[in-house]
């Protein structure tokens, strides 16, 4: 009956329910329908069977347990948590040490991967073979090996009461690596609210100045940030914020004070960023050779450097094939850093493995994971894609 | 992780339906992991890697404490102590494969604890080693007792009840700790060899051997308190009587056996004797077995196959062998121990 409406208006007709139902279920109905049904009720079975097994071991279903107090101690974190603590604290202690190990990975793994791979199409034979090398035994190896081979490494380094001090205030032992930190007396995330404020307004005004007036000499613009990121500090101390310096030292069985990154953080982000460079390597390498010949020979002809050609003319536009394929190394980066608990680093997996080995609830933990790993993904592939839609496709408008 | 789906669920039901009507033919009733064990014709036993305890030796053959217990109950199942499979599991994933069927009963150092048997669904044997958790340190750190590791980092292996011991004795004394958790075997121990952390903390069994793997064995010590109770006990599924009383009374046989002096090489010897105690226990009179329904003689063959608790003891971890094991705790309780029978009779 839509028919005859579908041929007077091609293309802007919705389909009718019958068009609808026949898209759905497509050449053969018969089997499509047998397909659903099998596959809600695999579904369905499959539940029931769960609810039943629980029930047999007298587990509650439910995420109740998560207000309960967890008894076991966590190593490191960036929030406080003690044992004692509820699980879902603790849950939250391994998301941000998952989410710390990877943004950092990530950031990390973008610099080496796009130095390498620019670096593998040198004309040096020695330098492109090299890179070569470094990409197929990363890629060619276990993750989980290149992990215990850099736990190992950083171990390898002295004990916390030989340490290395290759700068005063600076100690790089077996114990991680510690650095003197600003101490502010417990002001810190204040402050630090009050300098991202106080940059983020200096930015507008100053693409407000550049709107009005134009550009700004680049003096100039790096004096007003850097004024910026004082003022708060001065208004501060000002109000009688005291700025002392906290050198580690050596107290009792460990090195204190400072701010530190424990060996298997270093060594967990070490490993998925040096192994992730490597596939993204491939990635720039390959973006890289996607552009035609012809780029290269217009820019060069301009009077262009090698270095400007690659960062004005390839690159910008290289990124475009790029950009998607680092998302998916990004993406595995995250993923794979759940590799954490065979060197130690508690990460979300970690914890959530305690937590399921000491309440037997296995499968809201499991739940937990899922949905903890889907989100940082596909926020992840959010931003991704919007950096892709802004700075990419459309051209960078800055 | 692994759970138990669908297929297998029915298919145990069936089983427990067919065992249910097999009980008005047969004396005893089975339950479903005897039945899939004497289908199969060979019993599934997970354990963990620590010589002395459980370790494959140069032909790949599992040797050791808990290992002789696994032959053991081959012997009372089928009467030969190779019908068994031994595989070796991480203290993680080992209870969720006992849970899954991957096994039809861990012999791999559980510590019995109520949440286990309440919330997680397993029932347990008798206490085959009666442990505790201890510390291995350093010696050049200085320290004598457990309170003086105020402020050091210490390793714990992920998915034992070490981990929450070791919070609790930190909590009760006040003082602080940093933990580092390690699931694979080898990164914990390089982790305490590196200086990476001050401390180990485990069953002090297992730390013993640890240490005995150590390159400078003699530059470590393990502290001699016990943070806890650890009974270390076989883990079987709940749910099939029957098997746990076959895993119980194979365990009793071995400590019974040394109760009367029976050793695998002078069992035949005590064929003649005249106590009827020991007749009943190695079926030279057969009405214990009738009323059971084992095999009469399944006391004796086990005997003859593995010998008894204290030999399995001597041979594997006492103090001939590199772990060098005391008898402690673990000697019978007619010698001051632990270790104890209920009678057969």
């Amino acid at each position: 009956m839509n028919a005859s409406a579908e041929t007077e208006e091609p293309g802007r007709t919705r389909p009718g329910i019958l068009t609808f139902v026949r898209l759905w279920l497509g050449g053969w109905p018969l089997a499509q329908i047998a397909l659903y049904l099998g596959t809600l009720l695999a579904v369905f079975w499959l539940g029931r069977n769960l609810v039943a097994n629980m029930a047999r071991l007298g587990l509650t279903p439910g995420f109740a347990f998560l207000e309960h107090a967890a008894n076991y101690e966590i190593g490191e974190g960036f929030i406080a948590y003690a044992a004692g603590d509820s699980y879902a604290r603790a849950a939250l202690v391994g998301l941000l040490n998952t989410i710390a190990v990877s943004a950092l990975g990530c950031l990390l793994a973008t610099v080496l991967g796009v130095t390498l791979g620019i670096a593998r199409l040198s004309a040096n034979p020695l330098v492109s073979r090299l890179v070569q090398a470094y990409v197929e035994l990363l890629r060619n190896t276990p993750l989980l090996l290149q992990l215990f081979a850099w736990n190992t490494v950083i171990h390898l380094l002295p004990g916390p009461r030989q340490a290395l001090s290759p700068l005063p205030g600076v100690l790089l032992s077996s114990r991680g690596l510690f650095l003197p930190a600003i101490d502010t007396g417990g002001h810190g995330a204040t402050l630090a609210v009050a300098i991202v404020g106080a940059v983020l307004a200096m930015r507008l005004i100053l693409k407000l100045r550049r709107h009005l007036a134009g550009p700004s000499p680049r003096r100039a613009v790096v004096l007003a940030y850097l004024a910026a990121v004082l003022l708060p500090v001065a208004i501060a101390s000002g109000f009688g914020v005291a700025f002392t310096f906290d050198v580690p030292s050596l107290k009792g069985f460990n090195i204190r004070g400072g701010i530190s990154m424990t060996p298997e953080f270093a060594a967990l982000m070490l490993g998925l960023a040096v192994n992730a460079s490597a596939s993204i390597a491939e990635t720039v390498r390959g973006g890289i050779l996607a552009i035609p010949g012809g780029q290269w020979e217009a820019a060069r002809s301009l009077g262009l450097r090698p270095f400007s050609v690659m960062r004005l003319v390839v690159l910008p536009q290289a990124l475009r094939i790029i950009l998607p394929v680092m998302t998916s190394s990004y993406l595995s980066l995250t993923k794979n850093s759940s590799l954490a608990v065979a060197i130690g680093f508690p990460d979300l997996v970690s914890i959530l493995n305690t937590t399921a080995n000491v309440t037997g609830q296995a499968l809201e933990v499991i739940v937990l994971m899922l949905g903890a790993y889907l989100t940082l993904s596909l926020a992840t592939s959010m931003v991704m894609n919007a950096y892709n839609r802004r700075h990419v496709l459309r051209g960078d408008r800055r | 992780m692994s759970f138990h789906f669908g297929l297998s669920q029915g298919l145990r039901a069936a089983a427990v339906a067919v065992a249910v009507s097999g009980a008005f033919l047969s004396t005893a009733k089975a339950g479903p992991t005897l039945d899939a064990i004497q289908q199969r014709g060979l019993i599934k036993v997970g354990v963990g890697t620590s010589p002395g305890f459980f370790a494959p030796d140069s032909n790949g053959k599992w040797q050791g404490f808990f290992v002789d217990f696994g032959r053991a109950l081959a012997v009372t199942v089928f009467n030969d102590p190779n019908k068994v499979e031994f595989t070796s599991s991480s203290p993680q994933q080992r209870l969720p494969a006992l849970q899954a069927g991957e096994f039809d009963i861990l012999l791999s150092g559980v510590t019995q604890t109520i949440t286990r048997a309440f919330k997680l669904g397993f029932h347990f044997g008798p206490v085959l080693f009666y442990d505790g958790q201890g510390i291995l340190v350093n010696k050049s750190l200085g320290v004598s007792k457990a309170a003086d590791l105020d402020g050091a980092t210490i390793g714990v292996q992920s998915g034992t009840t070490g981990e929450l011991n070791i919070a609790d004795f930190f909590r009760k004394t006040g003082k602080k700790y940093t933990p580092v958790v390690i699931e694979d075997s080898k990164e914990f121990v390089a982790a305490l060899e590196s200086g990476r952390v001050d401390a180990l903390t485990q069953d002090s069994s297992d730390l013993a051997i640890r240490r005995s793997q150590l390159a400078k064995p003699d530059d470590y010590i393990v502290l001699p308190e016990r943070l806890s109770k650890e009974p270390l006990v076989p883990a079987v599924r709940a749910g099939d009587d029957r098997w746990l009383e076959i895993v119980n009374w194979t365990v009793y046989a071995t400590i019974q056996a040394e109760e009367f002096g029976i050793t695998q090489a002078n069992v035949d010897e005590f064929l003649k004797s005249e106590d009827p105690a020991i007749k009943r226990f190695l079926g030279v009179d057969t009405s214990l077995g009738e009323a059971i329904g084992l095999d009469p003689k399944f006391a004796y063959n086990i005997i003859k196959a593995v010998g008894n608790y204290g030999e399995i003891f001597d041979r594997n971890i006492g103090p001939k062998t590199p772990v060098a094991f005391e008898r402690g705790y673990n000697q019978l309780w007619t010698k001051g121990g632990l270790i104890y029978s209920p009678p057969f009779r």
